[in-house]
């Protein structure tokens, strides 16, 4: 695969902040807010960070839950950061959602406390080398808790994990789309592309 | 220690202010007077709720000073949603400010919608943590904003008047000033921070990024579907409603096609699906017939 294609649902959101991570890391991005969009055919998946309810309401109106389900459950790769990792879990506790459902994990939304409690925390050591040092913001953010077995912890911050992977599914509770580090999103189109 | 760690102090916390408002993009932030408006903004999409003791319309009509919203009602909004809480203070009342920050709220709207505490200074937003946005009508005014620490900037428009032709001259007014300065040369941008009263730093990012440093949003006057739309297509990056929506005849109705019309902005069919059995909007006000004295937007 030469340069892939993203889609980044565009319901709301941090949506440019994260076309413009891709575009830096070399990839091309088109936006999904309805369903015809999906015919643009993409080679990954990217769900941003914005409110977690507004992005699940937009799914369900847009019939796109299942749709999009089924393109990860049939290998295509999927990263979502913050409100992206919510929609993304099993499981939701403090004002649940309806949400995906392909990440072994339980999210607890504004785990951390209003807007006054968000903050910017370098990962812990022992991260996997890629992921070393990397700073993470945290804005209103969930965390993840009850990893089922197959959920691989890449990251930590205070000892809770913020970045996993499950196989084809990426979840970090931060926004590595808005700091010019852009290791995350690369590791992602890497994997991709092996 | 670099010049960058030692700056963290401050430029750590804009970071986080910023990231809130970008977080909030392509979303509808709906003004709301008691918590259950506030569930019917979330169920209907909304991204965040502005609390508030009576709607733009409301505090046009009843006249009076209008202040800080009571902190009960704040609460109750807050305990009702899980999206982010905004609250209005008045211009440059630094101390209802403090008092919004000790509660924890998401976001404080400086506003010209309430009645200024200060005819003269706006509050040092960078000697808070919690994030401001500040309404404006040109350029000028936005960069002296987020020279003073807003994390976003909206249009102030007419807020109250049902009327998106105040917010339209707004929204052209500061995408055309920042076209403007992307062409000049160093030697005419300090002339043009000169007569745009701005400091120099923010009119060369302007220059040379072409948009704010801080997210820009729209508000003031919106009441339709493609009042939300139009305000997107001139550039907002979000959209604020004010009474344009607890005024209507449907407002769950409304919220919900204002949120998809801002989704939607580009593509007309679904626009006009969000069109359809809306039900009577909100009574608008002609500018011609609103005095000079009587325009939020003059003020602040």
């Amino acid at each position: 695969m030469s340069v892939p294609r993203v889609g980044i649902l565009a319901l709301q959101g941090d949506v440019e902040a994260h076309a413009r991570a891709l575009r830096n890391a070399g990839a091309q991005s088109f936006f999904i807010r309805c369903l015809e969009d999906l015919e643009q055919g993409a080679d990954a998946l990217l769900l941003p960070g914005g409110e977690s309810t507004t992005i699940s309401k937009g799914l369900e109106r847009e019939g796109l839950m299942d749709p999009l389900r089924d393109l990860v459950r049939s290998g295509v790769p999927i990263l979502g950061t913050c409100a992206g990792a919510i929609l993304l879990s099993r499981e939701v506790k403090n004002h649940p959602v309806p949400t995906l459902g392909l990440l072994d994990a339980l999210a607890v939304r504004n785990a951390y406390g209003t807007q006054l409690d968000s903050f910017i925390a370098q990962v812990d050591p022992g991260a996997q080398p890629e992921f070393v040092d990397f700073r993470a913001v945290f804005i209103r953010a969930p965390q993840l808790d009850c990893l089922g077995p197959e959920v691989e912890v890449l990251a930590q911050v205070q000892g809770r994990p913020v970045l996993v992977r499950q196989g084809v599914v990426w979840a970090a509770t931060f926004h590595p789309e808005l700091t010019a580090d852009l290791r995350i999103h690369e590791t992602f189109l890497n994997k991709l592309c092996s | 220690m670099t010049k960058q760690d030692a700056d963290c102090g401050r430029t750590q916390a804009f970071e986080l202010k910023v990231g809130l408002a970008e977080m909030i993009k392509g979303g509808v932030i709906m003004d709301v007077v008691n918590p259950e408006q506030a569930r019917v903004a979330e169920d209907a999409g909304a991204a965040a709720v502005m609390a508030l003791e009576r709607v733009p319309s409301d505090i046009r009509r009843d006249g009076g000073v209008a202040r800080m919203c009571s902190i009960e009602i704040i609460e109750g909004i807050r305990a009702a949603v899980s999206i982010p809480v905004m609250a209005k203070v008045r211009v440059g009342h630094f101390l209802e400010a403090e008092v919004l920050q000790a509660l924890g709220v998401d976001f404080i709207d400086e506003s010209e919608v309430l009645t200024p505490a200060d005819e003269e200074h706006h509050i040092d937003k960078n000697s808070f943590n919690v994030p401001f946005v500040c309404g404006c009508r040109n350029l000028g005014e936005a960069l002296r904003r987020i020279s003073e620490g807003a994390a976003m900037i909206r249009t102030k428009g007419e807020a109250g008047s049902g009327n998106i032709v105040e917010a339209v001259r707004h929204l052209r007014q500061i995408n055309g000033d920042m076209r403007r300065l992307k062409g000049m040369r160093g030697d005419e941008l300090n002339t043009a921070a000169k007569e745009l009263q701005a400091p120099i730093e923010l009119v060369q990012y302007v220059a040379e990024h072409g948009k704010l440093p801080v997210p820009n949003f729209a508000a003031g006057g919106v009441a339709t579907p493609p009042d939300a739309a139009l305000c997107m297509a001139l550039g907002a990056e979000a959209v604020f409603v004010g009474s344009g929506i607890f005024k209507s005849a449907d407002p769950e109705k409304r919220a919900r096609a204002i949120v998809q019309a801002t989704t939607h902005w580009q593509d007309p069919k679904k626009l006009l699906d969000c069109c359809r059995e809306l039900g009577e909007a909100m009574e608008g006000i002609e500018m011609s017939t609103l005095p000079e004295n009587e325009r939020f937007s003059n003020r602040g």
